[in-house]
């Protein structure tokens, strides 16, 4: 029953989040500082990951392959069919879950303890477009990253099979532009598109409807953590199904 | 003025407040005091409309709250400052960005007249050198004053102060209370205050509601609450000896 209740009111804050909008100079400002806080602030981490993580695939996929029939460029092949359509987008999002979804969880719940929340209601402010809108414009800009983390993971996966001896930069290269289908790269885009929405309302639904304390702020990070992870994971099932069968 | 009619809020099916009713007077500061349960911080949230009374109504200058549209309600919310317990300034911004927020949002001045309405304010609460610092960087009694400062930037007709002085130094309770009866009649602001402290009961409470379980069980002013018998009001107000000691000193001068 209580996840049914906050299903509804997850639907009532998006409602909410569209509604009474506040002046434009101000959200401009928001939506800014969002973006910097949640989009430049994870180029770092997604940088890092997505390169080590690429040539990790490569590495792995060229030491399961020691039948002489399957050719080498099946290296560079298996690298980008796996960071295009699944790390980039999926595992790269599962990250972001805990690491802007917990920023964001942290940040309203923080706001909800110390009466701010109240304080704008009282203003005559609509908080949860002050708060969740600037989050949600700025997540559109989440596909600059996942593209970001698709080169990287490619170049990873390249760096490490060239420079580690498992394929030639020919065979890599060959194994990149095989096969190549454009609706791949929609469909990735249309994941990390849906991701990102939930990965900028979920977080703020935890963070804005938390009781409670400190204490109750890093639980409900937490929380916001799984839900989030949940939310990707089922929609990920589900765009496949629909756009890939 | 705000005029208070038979409200009703529970919460769960448990009631909180039970039926009250009252008058809060433009000019004057008006304290809401009780226990703790008694329904104070709730009352004063209805107040502010962050509650939806089950029954009753509340009127801002004879405009009802519940029957105004959403517009109308904008309106009203634009006149109301509020000082929150914890001050509930804003971390991420500084203290004249926190002091200039709401004409930010709802004011058409200039940056430069926003700026200089800012620094009046903040000079008006007493707060030097201070503006560039953010909440974080400065005490509890300057953050208070910045919150009075935000609360009052945009010249409001309504201010209502949660434990203006939880947590602080008796010299700044003082202080405080002062600087809040000092505003309430130079701006003639209709004043709430939700207090716990017996010291601005008797030094700010031009009138005076004592809520218990749920309801009005007394109310007057701060000479008036030396001469109640009301037994509930007296076994609170004066449960320590020095207030008991305060009281006794006063009715014998009073005689």
């Amino acid at each position: 029953m209580k996840y049914l209740h906050d299903f509804g009111q997850y639907f009532i804050m998006l409602k909410g989040v569209f509604s009474r909008f506040t002046k434009w100079s101000a959200l401009r400002k928001l939506i800014f500082k969002e973006i910097e806080d949640l989009i430049i602030g994870s180029l770092g981490i997604v940088a890092f990951i997505a390169f080590f993580v690429g040539g990790v695939i490569a590495i792995q996929t060229a030491l399961n392959i020691d039948n002489p029939l399957i050719p080498k460029y099946l290296v560079g092949f298996a690298t980008k069919q796996s960071v295009v359509l699944e790390f980039a987008p999926t595992f790269m999002s599962i990250i972001m879950a805990g690491k802007v979804g917990s920023f964001i969880t942290s940040s309203i719940g923080s706001m909800r303890v110390t009466e701010q929340i109240d304080a704008l209601e009282v203003m005559g402010i609509n908080s949860l477009n002050y708060l969740v809108f600037p989050k949600l414009v700025s997540m559109m800009l989440y596909p600059f990253l996942i593209t970001i983390a698709m080169f990287l993971g490619i170049l990873g996966g390249w760096v490490a099979s060239v420079y580690g001896g498992f394929s030639t930069h020919e065979d890599f290269v060959t194994g990149l532009q095989s096969d190549f289908d454009a609706y791949q790269i929609f469909y990735s885009y249309v994941k990390t598109f849906f991701f990102a929405i939930v990965l900028a309302t979920v977080p703020s639904f935890h963070g804005y409807y938390m009781k409670g304390g400190a204490l109750e702020v890093g639980k409900a990070a937490t929380s916001s953590f799984v839900w989030t992870s949940v939310f990707i994971i089922i929609l990920n099932y589900l765009i496949t199904q629909l756009m890939l069968t | 003025m705000i005029t208070v009619k038979d409200l009703h809020k529970g919460f769960d099916g448990v009631p909180v407040l039970k039926g009250i009713s009252t008058v809060f007077e433009q000019g004057k500061t008006n304290l809401i005091i009780g226990q703790s349960g008694s329904g104070k911080t709730v009352f004063l949230k209805s107040l502010l409309g962050l509650h939806t009374p089950e029954k009753g109504t509340i009127s801002f200058h004879d405009k009802i709250y519940s029957e105004l549209s959403v517009n109308q309600k904008q309106d009203l919310r634009e006149q109301i400052g509020m000082l929150f317990q914890g001050s509930a300034l804003f971390d991420s911004m500084t203290v004249e960005e926190n002091v200039m927020f709401p004409m930010e949002m709802f004011s058409k001045m200039t940056t430069d007249e926003k700026r200089d309405r800012a620094n009046e304010v903040i000079k008006r609460v007493n707060l030097i050198n201070a503006n560039k610092k953010f909440p974080s960087e400065i005490s509890g009694g300057m953050q208070k004053r910045v919150a009075i400062a935000r609360a009052i930037v945009m010249n409001p007709k309504y201010l209502f102060c949660d434990e203006p002085n939880s947590g602080l130094d008796p010299n700044t309770s003082i202080l405080i209370d002062n600087l809040i009866l000092e505003i309430t009649q130079e701006y003639n602001i209709t004043t709430v205050i939700n207090s716990h402290d017996m010291n601005s009961v008797m030094e700010i409470g031009q009138k005076i509601v004592f809520l218990q379980h749920g309801l009005k069980e007394w109310e007057g002013s701060n000479k008036d609450i030396f001469k109640t018998d009301n037994k509930a009001v007296t076994d609170f107000v004066y449960s320590s000896n020095l207030m008991k000691k305060v009281r006794k000193m006063y009715l014998e001068e009073n005689k």
